[in-house]
C-alpha cells in the first residue's frame, strides 16, 4: 500500500484536474466577484487535462493500490467527459452572463463534477465506484439549481436531490449485498468469484440494486421519471453537460461493473438490461413526439438514447462494448451541441424554449440554422453523421448476443425519433416565422458549437479511429 | 466470521443493562418532589408547546451547515493522531494533503463572507 510516485504519474489527467479545481477555488476566493478569471482557469484546466489525456490511451494500469483504473478504457472515458465539461464551460458563460447569474461557482462545480466522473469511468473498487458517483452528482444538484432565484431551477435541483439521495440509497444497499456475499469491494476479485457468485440469490439482489441505481443515473424507463422536470428546469448547458457527461460516467461504470467484472452475457441479469432498454427506448420516443417544449423533447429523446446504448450493455460482448463507447463519444458532442444551441436561443424567464420559436431560423440565422440540422440528424442516426454509426454498431451487438428483437425495436423506435428530430429542422427552414436573437451570439460559443459539429462530421466519416482504439482496451 | 462480531454484542448488551439499570436506580432510590415545570417536557429552556411556523434566519442553516462539515472532517484526524508513529512519514504526507484541502475549503467560506454575521 501507500502512493507511489508512478501512481500520480499514470492519473496525470486526473491530478491535474484536482489541482487546477483547486486553483479556481483560490482564484474565486481571491478575487471576489470576477468570475471571468475562474472561467479562464477553468477552461485551462479542463484543456490541460484534456491534453494529458491523450498520452494516457495505452493500456490501462490499476493504481492506488488497485483502488483505480487508468489510461486504456479509463482514458478513452475521460476524453469523453472533457470535452463534454470544456465545450459546456465555453458554451455557459455567455449563456450564464445573460441570464444574470454568472458566478466563478459554476466552473468550479463543473470542475468536481467531472473529476467524479473521471473516478467513476476508473473504479476498480465499488466504494470508489461510490465516491465518484457522490461527488459527480452533489455538484449537479448545485448545478441544476444554479439560478437561484428560479423557481424552476430550484424545482429541478430539489427533485434532482431528492431522487438521487433515493437512487445512492439503492446503490449503497446493493453494494452492502455484494460485499456480503462476496466478502470484498475490490472488483477484481469479486470478478474472480462471480461465476460461483452469480447463482447466489443474495448477490443477484445486490446486482439488481446496483442496476437500479446506475439506470436511475442514464435516465433509463422506469427510473427516468425525473429527467425532463430536471432538464427542463436547470440551466439549459447544465442540462447538456448532465445528459452528456453525467449520462457517460454511469455508462462507463455500468459497464465497468456489469461487462468487464460481472460477465453477463447470457445470463438473466442480460436479459432484465434488455427490458429496460426495450422500454426506455419505446417509452422516450413515444413521449418524445408530444413535447412543445424543445428542452423536454431533448430530455425524452436522451431517455430514448440511453435505451439504444443499454441494449449494448445488454448484449454484452466486444461489439457492445465498442458500440457504447463510439456512441457515448457522438452523443457527448451531438447532444452539448444541441443543448447549446438552445440555450443561445433561450431568453430570460424560460421564453423562447417551444418548438414555433423556431419557425423560419434559417432566414435570418443560416448558421445556427445549420448547426441545429446537424445535430438534430445525427441523433436520429442519419448517416453520414456519427449518430448513425454509434446505432449501427450498438444493434450489430445485439443481433450478435441473439437479441435480434432488442435490435428490431430499436431501428422501429429509431423510426419515430425522425419525426421530432426532423419536426425542428422543417420549422427552422420550411415554415415563416420571425425567430432571431436580440443579442449577438458569443464567439467562444461558435466555436464550442463549430468543434461539435465537426468532430460529428468526423466521427461519421472516420468512425473506425474511435473504433479500432476502443476495440484493444478489450484485448486482455 | 460472526465470533469476530461478539465484543460488539457484548457492548450493546452493555450499554444497554448499564442504560436500564441507571433509570431503574434512579426512580427507585431518588426523592420525588415534582411541580408543574419539572413535569414539563426539556426543550432547552424553552416553551414546549407553540406554533411551529417560526422564520428562522438562513443564517442558522448556514452555521450549523458549515459546522457540521468542518466537524466531519476534523473528526478524520482522531484515527491518523492515534496511529500517527505507526503510520510514518506516508501517513503525514498524506494528512497533510487532507488538512490542506480542508483549509482550501475554509478559505472560500472566509472569503465568500459566509463566517460574518452580518
Amino acid at each position: 500500500m501507500g502512493i507511489t510516485f508512478s501512481d500520480i504519474t499514470s492519473s496525470a489527467p486526473l491530478v491535474s484536474l484536482v489541482l487546477f479545481s483547486f486553483l479556481t477555488l483560490i482564484v474565486e476566493s481571491w478575487g471576489k466577484d470576477k468570475p471571468v478569471l475562474s472561467y479562464w482557469v477553468s477552461l485551462l484546466g479542463v484543456g490541460v487535462s484534456l491534453a494529458l489525456s491523450f498520452g494516457h490511451l495505452g493500456a490501462g494500469i490499476p493504481v492506488f493500490g488497485g483502488m483505480l483504473l487508468q489510461g486504456g478504457f479509463a482514458g478513452y472515458c475521460n476524453l469523453i467527459f472533457l470535452s463534454s465539461a470544456f465545450l459546456t464551460i465555453l458554451l455557459s458563460r455567455g449563456y450564464l452572463e445573460r441570464m444574470e447569474c454568472h458566478r466563478g461557482e459554476f466552473y468550479i462545480l463543473i470542475l468536481f463534477s467531472t473529476v467524479g466522473m473521471m473516478l467513476m469511468a476508473g473504479a476498480l473498487n465499488l466504494i470508489t465506484v461510490f465516491l465518484g458517483i457522490e461527488l459527480m452528482s452533489v455538484s449537479l444538484y448545485v448545478l441544476a439549481g444554479f439560478m437561484r432565484k428560479k423557481v424552476r431551477s430550484n424545482e429541478s435541483a430539489l427533485k434532482y436531490f431528492l431522487l438521487g439521495a433515493f437512487a445512492t440509497g439503492f446503490l449503497l444497499y446493493g453494494i452492502a449485498l455484494i460485499y456480503g456475499t462476496s466478502g470484498t469491494t475490490d472488483l477484481v476479485a469479486i470478478s474472480k468469484l462471480f461465476p460461483q457468485l452469480s447463482h447466489n440469490p443474495i448477490f443477484l439482489v445486490g446486482c439488481g440494486l446496483l442496476v437500479v441505481a446506475f439506470s436511475f443515473k442514464i435516465a433509463a424507463v422506469p427510473f427516468h421519471m425525473w429527467a425532463p422536470d430536471v432538464y427542463e428546469g436547470a440551466p439549459t448547458t447544465v442540462s447538456g453537460f448532465m445528459s452528456t457527461g453525467a449520462k457517460a460516467a454511469a455508462f462507463a461504470t455500468f459497464l465497468l461493473v456489469f461487462v468487464r467484472v460481472f460477465d453477463i452475457a447470457g445470463t438473466s441479469l442480460s436479459q432484465v438490461i434488455a427490458v429496460i432498454a426495450a422500454a426506455s427506448m419505446i417509452v422516450g420516443n413515444v413521449t418524445a413526439v408530444a413535447q412543445t417544449n424543445v428542452k423536454r423533447m431533448l430530455a425524452y429523446s436522451s431517455i430514448a438514447h440511453a435505451g439504444y446504448m443499454l441494449s449494448g450493455i445488454a448484449a454484452a460482448n466486444v461489439e457492445g462494448e465498442t458500440g457504447i463507447l463510439f456512441y457515448l463519444l457522438a452523443y457527448t458532442f451531438v447532444n452539448v451541441g444541441a443543448f447549446g444551441i438552445v440555450s443561445i436561443m433561450e431568453r430570460q424567464d424560460d421564453k423562447k424554449l417551444n418548438f414555433e420559436d423556431y419557425e423560419g431560423l434559417s432566414a435570418r440565422r443560416p448558421a445556427l440554422a445549420v448547426l441545429m440540422t446537424i445535430f438534430m440528424f445525427s441523433l436520429a442516426g442519419i448517416p453520414p453523421f456519427a449518430g448513425f454509426f454509434g446505432k449501427y454498431y450498438v444493434f450489430l451487438a445485439a443481433v450478435k448476443a441473439n437479441l435480434t428483437w432488442l435490435a428490431i425495436l430499436g431501428v422501429l423506435t429509431s423510426l419515430i425519433s425522425v419525426y421530432y428530430y426532423l419536426r425542428l429542422v422543417v420549422l427552422m427552414y420550411f415554415r415563416e416565422g420571425d425567430a432571431d436573437l436580440d443579442h449577438s451570439v458569443p464567439r467562444r460559443s461558435m466555436i464550442a458549437l463549430a468543434i461539435a459539429a465537426i468532430s460529428i462530421v468526423v466521427l461519421g466519416l472516420y468512425p473506425s479511429l474511435i473504433v479500432d482504439l476502443t476495440r484493444s482496451f478489450f484485448k486482455i | 466470521m460472526l465470533e469476530s462480531y461478539v465484543p460488539i454484542f457484548v457492548m450493546i448488551a452493555g450499554g444497554v443493562i448499564f442504560g436500564v439499570v441507571m433509570v431503574k436506580l434512579n426512580e427507585w432510590f431518588g426523592p420525588h418532589r415534582p411541580n408543574d415545570e419539572k413535569l414539563s417536557t426539556y426543550e432547552s429552556g424553552m416553551e414546549p408547546i407553540r406554533s411551529a411556523r417560526e422564520r428562522f434566519s438562513v443564517k442558522f442553516y448556514m452555521v450549523a451547515m458549515l459546522f457540521i462539515l468542518f466537524d466531519i472532517e476534523v473528526v478524520f484526524l482522531y484515527p491518523w493522531a492515534v496511529s500517527f508513529k505507526q503510520l510514518g512519514l506516508g501517513g503525514f504526507v498524506t494528512m497533510a494533503v487532507f488538512i490542506f484541502v480542508l483549509f482550501l475549503g475554509y478559505f472560500y467560506v472566509w472569503r465568500k463572507g459566509a463566517l460574518e454575521w452580518d
